[in-house]
C-alpha cells in the first residue's frame, strides 16, 4: 500500500495544510510520497521533504502546472496514480477542484473531506452541513480522498525525504490562467489560526470590522466573517467561515454579531472554545457557545479590546 | 448556444435534519424538499445568458427518483425551455450522476454545462469536475463571474472568475466547458405563478440509466450515519470582565 499526497502551496510556500494531510496519510498506513506540482517549486519541495513520515517528494516543475489548473494537474495525477492505493489532497479549493477530476479519469469514486480514518478503506466524513457524520467504505482499488485539514494534527518537521523529479508528458490546451486578485493580510491564515474572531451582519458595515482588529492583534487571531457579512459587502469572500466558505477549528472562536445559522456553524463548531457576543439572547449561536455575552457589540468589543 | 443545467432535489436548507434511530441514514420521511441552493444559482445564470441573447436554449436535467420532477418543473418555471429526467431509485453518488449527465451531454451537445458547486446534502463538491473529466471538457469551479466571449460558437472562449482560498482567480476555457456555481455568482429569482402554470406544459423527457447504457449504483458503501458529538452546554456571562476572567482562568485560551 502506498499513498500519494498532493502538496498544497501558494506564493512559493508550502501550505500548512500539507502537514495535516500527511498525518491523515500516516493514519492510513503504507509508504507516503508527496507530489509538488507547479512552476519554480524547488523551495516548496525542500520544505515538503522535511515533513515527518514522507518517504519521497516527487516534483513536477513546469509552466504547464503553474497556477495548478485542474486539467493538467488531474492528467499528471492520473499518470502517477497506478503506483498508489490512495491519492490524498487537502479539502482546499485546489484539492476540491482537481481530485474529483482525477477520480472520474480513473473511474473511481471520490471521498470528500474526511475527518477520520477508520481503516485503509473506511472513513468518516460530515454530511448535511456537519449535522450528521457518515462512515463510508470504498470498494474501489484506488481511493481518491480529500482531507479536512483541521481534523488531523500536523506532522512534525524532522524528516529528510529524497526529492525526485517527475517526467510526465502532460500538455494543456483546454484552459489558461488570466489573473488573480489575492486578499492581502499580515494576520495568520484563517484555516490555521489558533484564534479566530469573526463578525456578522451585526457589524453593520465594513468599516466596523476595524473594531475587531485590536483584539485580533492582541490574540494573534485571524479575522473571519459570516456569509451575511460577505454578502452585504462588508468584507471579501475569502474571509467567510461556513459550509460554503472555510472550515476552521481554532482553540478560540469569537463570534461577534453572528446569529449562528446552521451553515455558519458547519464551519466553526469544532472549535475548542466558542465565545458569542450578540445582543439577541435568543440567537442560535448561544446554543453552541461555551461563553455567551448578551450585549451590544459596539460597547462590548471596545471594552474587551481594552481589557485584554 | 445551448446550455445544459443540472439540478438536484435535496432537503430544504432550513430544515434541521434528524438521523434515523438505527443509524442507517438521515431521516427524509415527511421532510420538506427543495432545489439545492447552488443549483438555483446555476439555473439563474443559464436563464440570464438566454436573456442576454448568448444562450438559445436552456435544458434542465436531474438524476434521481420520480419526485425530483418537481425540481425540474421549478427550473422550467424559472426559465428553462425543456427538461430531462434520468429516473432511478438507486442511491446515486457523484460518479454515477456524472456518468448519467455525461450521456445526456453526448446526446444534447451543449456548449456550456452549469452545475452547482456542491449539494447541501452529501456536501461532496464532485459532480461538475467529474462530468468535465468524463466529457473531456475544461472546468471552472466555484464561479463568481461568467463571461462568454462571442455567442458561444466553436472556438469561442469562456472567461470565469473563481472563488479560491486566497481571493479570486480568473481563467479562460475553450468551449464546450463545465462551470460550477459559487454563492456570489448571482441572486436567483423567484418563480412567478403564471410561469409555474406555463412550466406544466413545457416538455419533460424521462429516461432511465439503462436507456443511457450506464450503471449509476455507488461503489461507496454507507456503513453508518451518526449525529455529531454534542457540544457541552455553555454559560452566559454577565460582563466583559467575567468573560476575560473565564477565558484566562477557566478555559485558559488567552
Amino acid at each position: 500500500m502506498s499513498v500519494l499526497v498532493l502538496a498544497e502551496h501558494h506564493d512559493g510556500l508550502l501550505a500548512d495544510a500539507t502537514a495535516h494531510v500527511v498525518a491523515a496519510a500516516q493514519a492510513i498506513g503504507g509508504d507516503i510520497d508527496v507530489l509538488v506540482a507547479g512552476q519554480d517549486v524547488g523551495a516548496i519541495a525542500e520544505a515538503a521533504a522535511k515533513l515527518d513520515g514522507v518517504g519521497r517528494v516527487r516534483v513536477a516543475d513546469s509552466a504547464t502546472f503553474a497556477h495548478q489548473l485542474a486539467e493538467p494537474l488531474a492528467d499528471l495525477l492520473k499518470a502517477l496514480a497506478d503506483d498508489y492505493s490512495h491519492v490524498l489532497a487537502a479539502a482546499s479549493t485546489t484539492g476540491k477542484n482537481v481530485l474529483p477530476r482525477l477520480a472520474a479519469l480513473s473511474d473511481v469514486a471520490q471521498i470528500s473531506e474526511i475527518i477520520a480514518v477508520e481503516s485503509a478503506d473506511t472513513f468518516k466524513r460530515p454530511i448535511y452541513a456537519g449535522n450528521a457524520i457518515a462512515t463510508v467504505q470504498s470498494e474501489d482499488s484506488l481511493k481518491v480522498i480529500t482531507v479536512r485539514a483541521t481534523a488531523f494534527d500536523a506532522v512534525g518537521q524532522g524528516g529528510s525525504a529524497s526529492v525526485v523529479p517527475v517526467e510526465a508528458d502532460v500538455s494543456n490546451t483546454l484552459s489558461s490562467f488570466v489573473g488573480e486578485e489575492l486578499a492581502q493580510s499580515d494576520r495568520p491564515e484563517l484555516g490555521a489560526a489558533r484564534v479566530v474572531i469573526s463578525g456578522g451582519r451585526g457589524m453593520g458595515n465594513g468599516e466596523n470590522f476595524k473594531l475587531l482588529e485590536g483584539i485580533a492583534d492582541k490574540l494573534g487571531a485571524a479575522i473571519g466573517a459570516s456569509r451575511a457579512a460577505v454578502d452585504a459587502g462588508f468584507v471579501p469572500n475569502d474571509m467567510q467561515v461556513g459550509q460554503t466558505g472555510k472550515i476552521v477549528a481554532p482553540e478560540l472562536y469569537i463570534a461577534v454579531g453572528i446569529s449562528g445559522a446552521i451553515q455558519h456553524l458547519a464551519g466553526m463548531k469544532d472549535s475548542k472554545v466558542i465565545v458569542a457576543i450578540n445582543k439577541d439572547e435568543e440567537a442560535p449561536i448561544f446554543q453552541v457557545a461555551d461563553y455567551g455575552l448578551v450585549a451590544d457589540l459596539f460597547e462590548a468589543v471596545p471594552e474587551l479590546d481594552s481589557k485584554l | 448556444m445551448k446550455v445544459l443545467v443540472a439540478v438536484k432535489r435535496v432537503i430544504d436548507y432550513n430544515v434541521k435534519i434528524r438521523v434515523k434511530p438505527d443509524n442507517s441514514d438521515v431521516d427524509l420521511t415527511n421532510v420538506k424538499m427543495a432545489m439545492n441552493p447552488f443549483c438555483e444559482i446555476a439555473v439563474e445564470e443559464a436563464v440570464r445568458l438566454k436573456e442576454k441573447g448568448v444562450a438559445t436554449e436552456v435544458v434542465a436535467v436531474t438524476v434521481g427518483p420520480k419526485a425530483a420532477q418537481e425540481q425540474l418543473r421549478t427550473a422550467l418555471a424559472l426559465g428553462a425551455d425543456r427538461a430531462i429526467h434520468v429516473e432511478t431509485d438507486e442511491r446515486v453518488e457523484s460518479l454515477g450522476a456524472a456518468k448519467a449527465l455525461a450521456k445526456v451531454v453526448e446526446q444534447e451537445r451543449p456548449q456550456l454545462v452549469i452545475l452547482g458547486k456542491q449539494a447541501i446534502d452529501s456536501d461532496n463538491n464532485q459532480v461538475g469536475q467529474m462530468l468535465a473529466a468524463l466529457t473531456g471538457m475544461p472546468q471552472a469551479t466555484f464561479a463568481s463571474e461568467v463571461v462568454v466571449d462571442g455567442n458561444g460558437s466553436e472556438g469561442d472562449k469562456l472567461k470565469v472568475t473563481r472563488e479560491i482560498d486566497g481571493g479570486l482567480q480568473t481563467i479562460e476555457l475553450a468551449l464546450p466547458a463545465v462551470v460550477t456555481t459559487d454563492l456570489r455568482l448571482n441572486e436567483p429569482r423567484y418563480a412567478k405563478l403564471p410561469d409555474i402554470m406555463k412550466a406544466k406544459k413545457k416538455p419533460l423527457d424521462v429516461v432511465t440509466p439503462a436507456d443511457l447504457g450506464i450503471e449509476v449504483a455507488s461503489r461507496v458503501k454507507l456503513l453508518k450515519v451518526e449525529p455529531p458529538a454534542e457540544r457541552q452546554g455553555g454559560v452566559k456571562v454577565g460582563s466583559v470582565d467575567e468573560l476575560v476572567d473565564k477565558l484566562k482562568n477557566e478555559a485558559k485560551v488567552i
